[in-house]
């Protein structure tokens, strides 16, 4: 019971500070607007196949949530209270606090980047909402996960900000293919079954690296 | 105003021939002792002689190179993740955050820590103690030096420590700051575990025994 209570104090810590400061709101959705921006002018006049948008939609969510997720161990190291979180909480509480936080943050990303290739591109038709909805939910909470343990061990880096999509690149590829995949599946209009050995690739990515980070983690946070 | 009572858990910590290496660099080495409640200790040294890191050891923060450390709760041994809401830590390097006030820090990590003893009566009890009450509800972020070493004070004592562990504990404060410190530390020696990392000679002389790190000139 302590667990759950402390896991949930931590969110509900980081949620007051991301409202207070936008240490990574403000980043994310500035980064999703000029990106979103940027391949309009350039793409908006050709006719994009389904696995160019679903490409376009993938890498537009990896580099903002690059340009963003990490701050959630880095701004407690920058600020020095990395050891008053030691002192409080448990590595595992502090992992799955951060897990959330991160996750939550990661399907709010998604859900502003579908929104906007909605609205703005015309050829992008969700025909398939169902896998659409479970290829964004898996791949944000996979994404959320694997982001997490590298922005744990980047923080204590010195180079931190080069350092996190060099080492989450190699780290996500199996994920970012497999929803690739999966998304163009749903702008094609396939039926849901066609879509289940992704999202079998997408649980099992979920549950090994989040299963990995718990038993790493302790090694990560105490220096 | 005191600090306040404390839980009585019997608590005692020892250390077993602790060292300390950081790259190839061997900061201190074979430091033993064993700390029961009530008594006190002053870790003395040069600078860069390794007080602050033996601070952070015994507080379960970083582990040793080599030895151990074993705390025991009620003559039952323990690993530091369960003795750690008996350990109370002051330090420069330890930071609250900026962006909530005073209060909301406090209410904040003492809901992480999730232990029973988070009233706002003891809140109020300690804020008063360092002579934050009036600026409870104000930004730590516009907080000066000294009043943000006096709210680590009370960060420290919000759940009744048995082991209260200082290190620098007398940093930025002014005259009426070092008068709280000293009553927090009157307390603490008769009725728990005081362990105190200084340069300073006064300092050192409150504690009952002293252990001096470092590694010898060559």
């Amino acid at each position: 019971m302590n667990f759950i209570v402390s896991t949930w104090a931590i969110v509900v810590k980081d949620v007051r500070s991301e409202l207070r400061t936008r240490y990574a709101l403000n980043a994310l959705l500035m980064f999703v607007v000029t990106s979103v921006a940027t391949i309009l002018f350039a793409l908006r006049d050709d006719e994009l196949s389904p696995e160019i948008l679903s490409g376009m939609f993938w890498v537009v969510i990896f580099f903002t949530a690059m340009s963003g997720l990490s701050r959630i161990f880095v701004s407690e190291e920058e600020r020095g209270t990395t050891l008053t979180l030691q002192l409080v909480a448990s590595p595992s509480v502090v992992y799955f606090g951060k897990l959330l936080f991160n996750s939550g943050l990661t399907l709010i990303l998604s859900s502003a980047v579908t929104v906007l290739y909605v609205v703005v591109f015309p050829a992008f038709v969700i025909k398939s909402p169902l896998i659409f909805g479970f290829t964004v939910f898996l791949g944000s909470l996979g994404f959320a996960s694997a982001a997490t343990i590298i922005a744990a061990v980047i923080a204590k880096a010195n180079t931190k900000g080069t350092l996190y999509p060099v080492l989450s690149f190699p780290i996500l590829i199996p994920l970012l293919m497999t929803v690739m995949k999966s998304t163009a599946r749903a702008l094609d209009g396939e039926l849901f079954t066609a879509a289940l050995g992704e999202f079998q690739i997408l649980v099992s990515y979920l549950l090994v690296m989040t299963a990995g980070s718990y038993l790493l983690f302790d090694y990560v946070w105490k220096e | 105003m005191e600090s306040g009572g404390h839980s009585m858990n019997r608590v005692t910590i020892t250390a077993h021939d602790v060292a300390k290496d950081f790259n190839r660099r061997q900061i201190f080495r074979d430091i033993s002792f064993s700390l029961s409640l009530p008594s006190s200790l002053a870790i003395t040294g040069k600078n860069g002689a390794g007080k602050s890191t033996l601070s952070k050891i015994l507080a379960g923060l970083i582990g040793s190179t080599r030895g151990s450390i074993t705390y025991t709760l009620n003559d039952k041994q323990v690993g530091i993740e369960k003795f750690k809401h008996s350990i109370g830590f002051v330090s420069p390097y330890l930071n609250l955050y900026d962006e909530f006030t005073a209060l909301e820090n406090l209410q904040l990590l003492s809901r992480i820590r999730a232990t029973t003893q988070q009233n706002e009566g003891r809140m109020k009890d300690l804020l008063s103690l360092v002579n934050l009450w009036q600026r409870r509800d104000d930004l730590v972020g516009t907080f000066s030096s000294g009043m943000k070493q006096r709210l680590k004070y009370a960060f420290a004592l919000l759940h009744n420590p048995n082991v209260l562990i200082l290190d620098e504990p007398t940093s930025s404060l002014d005259e009426e700051g070092i008068e709280f410190v000293q009553r927090i530390v009157r307390q603490q020696k008769e009725e728990g575990v005081l362990i105190v990392a200084t340069n300073d000679k006064e300092e050192a002389g409150w504690c009952a025994k002293e252990i001096h790190v470092g590694m010898p000139e060559r």
